[in-house]
């Protein structure tokens, strides 16, 4: 460590860590820190993964040239994701004295401009998405602020918070924006059982889907007595559609380990983990290098800060099972088997991991919580519904225009975060239906727009809240073939321990793959099956969610549930017409040679895997619908647009 | 004899260490080759069908090199939505292989991953790390012929 670092560390100690009072003289100093006050331009490029996949590495790259080209000192900061991820790669600057101006879709050739106009105090012709708003600094003038964006303005941000505006890997940065203060406090001044009761009253509920309260959770482990207890984060977000627990961990990972200090010490563990994908490599590099900072300050180990509390985190990769994010199956992935889960109870809290009181929260959760200690609980009880308190983020994808993540308080309705902050459909085209929830949940429709967000009126509408992935569909989505895509996720991702579950899906998407495809002989069973399976599959659905041993069974056929119940009429389209109105299942297509356009060229005919196709030279094709199996090979190959999809 | 140095970091481990020391193999040999899961058991004392057992239930663990270009497409809900199924169809036909095999020429392979969590630039498909955002079927065949002139 260097002397600066040092330094660093020892004034943000003394000043903001210690027991005594925050020194009230120190917020010039403090602005350094958060990099409100700067003698050097500071560049910001969004380096999440979403950032990365959209070309942020190039972006960095052409900055870097051009700083050094120039011979410009300058401070080159990777922030994680603000949360936009259709206007990626994100390029903020902010040169002394004026506000940090962001820009939107940057490109490398733009880089140079960009730098260049704004250290001349010029703005440049590149889409500008906003400025921050700052006290302190000069704003850009006719420049409009990023707060008041259509995708920031509804939004309340207390987990994103700091997402894409702070450098992830800088705990003074944190420290000096008020961070782990809260931590310290709940140490030294709480005991655990202060601590899960304010969290309980807090009404902060499972933000991994499951909605249990928090607190009370908590305090079945910290009632009970034992040597040993674990705390595990859940970073297994398996949930297809969801990214906002890798979000948090790439762009803030300090408030992640803050939140499981605070949770540790409510339980009374002494051990945590963390159990994070391995497809995340970004958040599992930035969480150990906020976990060796976090270290260096002696905010983990042993007796941390004199308070003699001992607290430490291990980083444990899953290896890719969507069962994992069941609790039994999580803990016992981390043991060293196979990630099945077991019966409860016994429940985890009071005989989990190696058969000590575990507690298991997910990453939303646990980033609640310095939030919660810091502000008291009864601001965040106020922020809500009845029943469900605080915000919630939404992972915002599919055929929407602004796709990311979005923040709202619960109780906003899922209208307004469709079409007010995430800017409405894409394209212009009809909305069909929300998807919510991953392989758990079900659709929303049209029907049930205005419901408000929280936790019982979703599951009134028939889905579930889950992690909070929203994957919005138009009218060229085809329902049964999203039914068909769930139930072969939950078909591949069932771990097999139990029969309903292994073999009802299999059955259940043995029946859509049927409905799917046109019959290859309409003289043997195949007929007769398929109709037995459609009207057996409300029946199959009902016995597998009752009779499943965990989570992932009992909530498997909720998509096909779901889409039976708002789509019927595609479903019977699908079964009565053979015909798919959205053209997606494309085993369904029916070709047709236009006979005017086709020449005889014959090479379709060679084409054709199934010799559908008949014609002689130089004269008009004919598809023979009997042998056709709608793979498309014709349309590909013919060169004059001769064959039609009807 | 990068399987030895593995071991010797997690010595006197326990049975929590299978599937880290698994994924540093992994890591540091591409796959998982039958003298290595027989290795692991040696060290740990566990019997190698079980860690077979444990190895085959991960979807992260493979038992074949990967090719030199590993490209993994996402199938994610909102990749789906956006049409990675027809990506994952141009692909194999391009490539002539199946999901999860490599080429004979060991210069591509396949892999299916559950969600790569780019949810909002879908669909998305990773090749040895790198990230490509809204990939089409005329984009893929670009992509995979720049890699192929690149080696030919």
């Amino acid at each position: 460590m260097t002397n600066k670092l040092e330094k660093d560390k020892k004034f943000l100690i003394e000043n903001l860590l210690s027991e005594k009072p925050v020194n009230k003289n120190i917020e010039d100093s403090l602005a350094e820190f958060k990099n409100e006050k700067i003698t050097v331009p500071h560049i910001y490029v969004g380096a999440g993964t979403c950032g990365l996949a959209s070309g942020a590495d190039k972006i960095l790259k052409a900055v870097e040239t051009y700083l050094k080209d120039k011979k410009i000192t300058a401070v080159v900061i990777e922030t994680g994701c603000i949360g936009l991820c259709s206007s990626e790669p994100l390029l903020d600057i902010q040169i002394p004295g004026k506000n940090r101006i962001s820009f939107e879709k940057v490109t490398e050739e733009k880089v140079a401009d960009i730098i260049d106009k704004i250290l001349n105090i010029e703005l440049p012709d590149s889409k500008i998405l906003g400025q921050f708003k700052s006290p302190k600094m000069l704003s850009w003038e006719n420049v409009p602020f990023i707060h008041e964006h259509q995708f920031f303005k509804k939004q309340m941000r207390l987990v994103l918070k700091n997402c894409g505006i702070v450098n992830p890997v800088n705990i003074e940065e944190y420290i000096a924006r008020g961070g782990y203060a809260p931590y310290l406090q709940t140490l030294r001044k709480k005991s655990s059982i202060t601590v899960c009761d304010e969290i309980e009253k807090s009404g902060l509920r499972g933000r991994g889907g499951g909605g249990f309260l928090t607190g009370k959770k908590w305090k079945f482990a910290a009632g009970t007595e034992s040597d040993q207890k674990y705390l595990i984060c859940n970073a297994d977000e398996g949930d297809p559609g969801a990214f906002m627990d890798r979000a948090v961990i790439e762009g803030d990972p300090h408030r992640l380990i803050e939140g499981m200090g605070i949770a540790a010490f409510g339980i009374g563990a002494t051990k945590s983990y963390v159990y994070i994908r391995a497809e995340y490599p970004l958040a599992i590099k930035r969480l150990k290098i906020a976990l060796e900072q976090a270290r260096e300050y002696g905010l983990l180990g042993e007796n941390i800060f004199g308070t003699g509390v001992n607290f430490d985190i291990k980083v444990k990769m899953g290896a890719g099972a969507f069962v994992c994010g069941e609790e039994t199956a999580l803990i016992n992935s981390i043991e060293g088997k196979r990630g099945m889960p077991r019966p409860r109870p016994p429940f985890p809290a009071v005989s989990g991991l190696f058969g000590k009181p575990t507690i298991i929260n997910n990453v939303e959760t646990l980033a609640n919580i310095p939030g919660i200690m810091e502000n008291g609980y009864k601001t965040f009880a106020a922020i809500g519904t009845e029943k469900s308190k605080g915000t919630k983020v939404f992972a915002m994808s599919g055929k929407i225009a602004f796709t990311g993540l979005v923040e709202v308080p619960m109780g906003t309705t899922i209208r307004e975060v469709l079409f007010d902050i995430s800017g409405g459909i894409k394209d212009n085209k009809k909305f069909k239906a929300v998807q919510i929830g991953g392989p758990s949940g079900g659709c929303i429709t049209e029907a049930n727009l205005d419901i408000p967000i929280d936790y019982e009126s979703i599951i009134k509408a028939g889905a579930m809240m889950g992690s909070g992935g929203l994957v919005v569909m138009d009218e060229e989505t085809c329902m049964v073939d999203i039914a068909k895509f769930f139930m072969n996720f939950i078909q591949s991702e069932s771990c097999g321990k139990c029969i309903p579950c292994r073999e009802g899906t299999k059955r259940m998407l043995e029946i859509l793959e049927g409905i799917t495809k046109r019959p290859s002989n309409d003289n043997t069973y195949s007929a007769l099956e398929r109709v037995n399976g459609v009207i057996q599959l409300e029946k199959l659905s009902t016995v597998i969610k009752e009779t499943s041993l965990c989570g992932l069974g009992q909530t498997a056929p909720n998509p096909v549930l779901s889409t039976l119940k708002w789509f019927r009429h595609e479903y019977e389209e699908h079964i009565f017409d053979r015909k798919c109105a959205a053209g997606v299942c494309t085993e369904l297509r029916i070709f047709k040679i236009d006979v005017s356009k086709c020449t005889g060229c014959t090479v379709c005919a060679k084409k054709c895997p199934s010799g559908a196709i008949i014609g002689g030279k130089k004269t008009p094709h004919f598809v023979v619908q009997d042998k056709c199996i709608s793979c498309g090979a014709c349309v590909e190959a013919c060169k004059f647009d001769a064959i039609e999809i009807l | 004899m990068q399987i030895e140095e593995i071991l010797t970091a997690h010595k006197d481990s326990e049975r929590d260490s299978l599937i880290p020391i698994l994924q540093e193999i992994q890591e540091a040999e591409g796959y998982l080759s039958r003298e290595a899961v027989i290795r692991v058991g040696k060290h740990l004392d566990i019997p190698t069908s079980r860690i077979f057992g444990v190895a085959t239930f991960y979807n992260q663990f493979r038992f074949e090199p990967t090719g030199k270009y590993h490209i993994q497409i996402c199938r994610g809900t909102a990749c789906h939505v956006l049409g990675s199924s027809t990506v994952l169809d141009v692909l194999e036909k391009q490539l002539k292989i199946k999901a999860g095999k490599t080429t004979r020429d060991g210069l591509f392979s396949i892999e299916v991953v559950a969600c790569i969590g780019a949810c909002g630039l879908a669909p998305v498909i990773c090749i040895n790390g790198e990230f490509h955002a809204k990939v089409n079927p005329e984009k893929i065949k670009q992509i995979v012929e720049t890699l192929k002139n690149q080696n030919s």
